[in-house]
């Protein structure tokens, strides 16, 4: 008989009911809540006149509406405050632990689940929120779900599923200096197209995923979703272990060593099969670059933006056309030619602390260039406060950058960040769709340290060869 | 929620892949604590020329496709974020059915939480009834959930699957949240020996 795989172990710890048809009843342990997905899952709570089954399994934060300047006055768009006031009374009212706007605890709904230790592996984890398979980095089946299913949850602990089919994607050997965790992930979809996860959670696995840090294998998952994945899923190992200790929800004392026996038989077996499996070499992963408005639409930084007339597929041609018409690009343009006006340096995807280290460090003793506006959002106030203990808030402001409050920020630009329209900006955020970071403007999605090369030359460059 | 059983009705396109959920309803309508009066928000960049003016060429402006209540569009629909708004917004606007060769997987749920059927016809016949509606002004479909069928007027009949459970709650108008309530006894007795399995996720049952 086939071993199972990370995924068969938590899914299948996690049923309820099965009916005969395959519809699963599926128990969800942990669900982060942030203000724009939330409002009217309450409101249909109260309509019904329903509570939450387990409040304290429930975690909330405002991120995407906060402003990332001064908030010492409040949040000048008064529907952008409604909302977030709408998270405060509706936390209060059934019981919620909230971070609030000026709780240093407060960040990007994705980066505090793990700090707090919240995001522990084996469990289930929802948001109403696409970018919740970040937390699949630490074992955790975690994914994102509309209102109506974080009503569900708030309601029931269970959402109503069917098993999705699994995907390996092994990456094996070395990454070239300055290549991250976001090349790989954006290689992947590059291979494997924005459509090509549709019905599957994946599992990275192979050296060069093992190789990668906590924070490393979150920037991968994180961006599952972008290969169409529900999830994405990283095997814990001794990295995680280490990375949970200690924190202030995760179990401790004689308790987190009997977690920490369970969360060790959390691997797949190796008699187990996938549904489909994917492989690339580490090495032949060069720091990645998005040219067009669709995450696969992305390229190794030494190529060329491509010719939608050497592209056989129609479907494929007429989107490339209209991409490049949107992005002011001609075919053929070295990518190192791609000058930029903007830089961000944030999102779930590439705010934390090791990222912004990287980003220091390639910063210090440098200047961004001229004409180009640079801003470093950290993923929550702890981040921050931690930077500023290491002394990269200094670095990068003598580099020219600017240094934030935390939020999701210019990565969807529901505050006060957001692009004019026809600017280019260098972002480490996730997503290059036409008017995600403001109308108009145009989105190249890339490492962070590919992003300070950026800010500092003005223009793309492989810094591979950067120094 | 609405029920869904057989609808029949003006059949809009829109030619492109990937359709994300940024371009169905951008970021600034998210702001909102309610569920309706999103149609203002639908493709509310794609429906506007560069100088902001109505885009002619846009399905929305093209009167042509007024009152149109099917949706014939490409893989991957509804792609990203995944905010409600999305089916929201294209529920305020009349639309009841999306027709693609493939749909992201959050939208796809979320639609049937909206009484919207998502249905999977393969790329082929989605192409067949793009070249049926450019050629056909007031071109209808008729589909069928019973008999999982999208029906032209011409008699071709083309057919899609769809989970039994997801259409049993579609066909029926019911509210998911009541049925997984009926399995009370079952969630209760799943904590408790969960609970032992792993007390460090019950801690807030202990205190």
């Amino acid at each position: 008989m086939a071993g199972k795989t990370l995924f068969d172990k938590i899914w299948e710890s996690h049923v309820v009911r099965e009916e005969p048809d395959g519809t699963t009843l599926l128990y969800i342990d942990r669900q982060l809540v942030h203000e724009v997905t939330s409002p009217q899952a309450f409101e249909g709570l109260k309509l019904a006149g329903r509570l939450p089954r387990r409040p304290a399994t429930i975690l909330a934060v405002p991120d995407h509406n906060v402003p990332t300047t001064d908030r010492k006055f409040g949040i000048a768009d008064p529907i952008s405050a409604k909302q977030i006031q709408t998270l405060e009374e509706n936390c209060r009212e059934f019981g919620i632990t909230l971070f609030g706007m000026n709780d240093v605890r407060q960040g990007i709904v994705h980066v505090i689940g793990p700090e707090q230790g919240f995001t522990l592996p084996g469990t289930t984890i929802v948001c109403g929120d696409s970018h919740t398979s970040t937390h699949g980095a630490f074992g955790a089946l975690a994914f994102g779900i509309g209102t109506s299913e974080v009503e569900h949850v708030l309601a029931t602990q269970c959402l109503i599923q069917r098993r999705p089919k699994t995907m390996e994607i092994r990456v094996d050997g070395r990454l070239s200096p300055h290549c991250s965790a976001k090349d790989v992930v954006l290689a992947i979809i590059g291979k494997i197209g924005t459509a090509g996860g549709i019905g599957y959670v994946i599992e990275y696995t192979g050296s060069a995923i093992r190789a990668l840090s906590m924070e490393g294998r979150m920037t991968l998952c994180n961006m599952s979703i972008e290969a169409g994945a529900r999830a994405g899923l990283v095997a814990p190992d001794d990295k995680t272990i280490a990375h949970i200790k200690g924190r202030p929800l995760a179990p401790a004392g004689p308790m987190f060593d009997e977690a920490v026996r369970a969360w060790q038989q959390l691997k797949t077996e190796t008699t187990a099969n996938y549904d489909a499996t994917i492989t690339l070499r580490a090495e032949e992963i060069a720091p990645q670059v998005s040219w067009g408005t669709s995450p696969g639409m992305v390229t190794g930084v030494d190529q060329r933006v491509p010719d939608p007339r050497a592209m056989s597929d129609d479907k494929s041609r007429q989107a490339a056309e209209r991409a490049l018409e949107y992005m002011g690009l001609t075919p053929n343009t070295p990518i190192t030619d791609i000058r930029i006006d903007k830089v961000f340096i944030g999102s779930c995807t590439n705010s934390r602390i090791e990222d912004l280290r990287l980003a220091a460090g390639m910063a210090k003793g440098k200047h961004v260039a001229k004409g180009v506006h640079a801003l470093v959002v950290p993923g929550s106030g702890l981040v921050k406060q931690q930077a500023e203990q290491e002394g990269l808030d200094r670095v990068f402001k003598e580099a020219g950058f600017e240094w934030r409050e935390a939020g999701c920020s210019m990565c969807l630009a529901m505050n006060a960040d957001v692009l004019q329209p026809g600017e280019r900006c260098a972002s480490t955020s996730n997503r290059n769709f036409e008017g995600r970071q403001g109308a108009g403007g145009r989105t190249h999605l890339v490492s962070p340290a590919m992003a300070v090369a950026a800010a500092v030359e003005g223009h793309f460059v492989d810094i591979r060869k950067w120094n | 929620m609405h029920a869904f059983t057989t609808l029949t009705g003006l059949v809009a396109v829109l030619n492109r892949v990937n359709v994300d959920t940024d371009q169905i309803i951008p970021k600034q309508f998210l702001k909102t604590i309610k569920r309706t009066g999103l149609r203002d928000g639908l493709f509310f960049d794609w429906r506007k020329k560069k100088d902001g003016s109505p885009d002619p060429e846009f399905f929305l402006n093209q009167p042509r496709y007024h009152g149109a209540t099917i949706l014939l569009s490409r893989d991957n629909f509804g792609c990203g974020s995944s905010r409600e708004h999305a089916p929201w917004a294209l529920l305020d606007q009349g639309y009841r059915c999306i027709i693609a060769p493939s749909f992201a997987d959050i939208f796809y749920n979320n639609c049937f939480q909206n009484g919207i059927l998502p249905a999977v016809l393969k790329a082929e016949e989605v192409q067949a009834l793009m070249q049926a509606v450019f050629k056909t002004p007031g071109y209808e479909l008729t589909v069928d959930l019973a008999n999982q069928t999208v029906e032209t007027p011409s008699g071709t009949s083309y057919r899609f699957d769809i989970d039994p459970f997801r259409k049993h709650c579609l066909y029926h108008g019911l509210d998911s949240i009541g049925l997984t309530l009926q399995h009370e006894a079952a969630i209760t007795e799943y904590e408790a020996r969960r609970e032992n399995e792993a007390p460090w996720l019950f801690a807030d049952r202990r205190s």
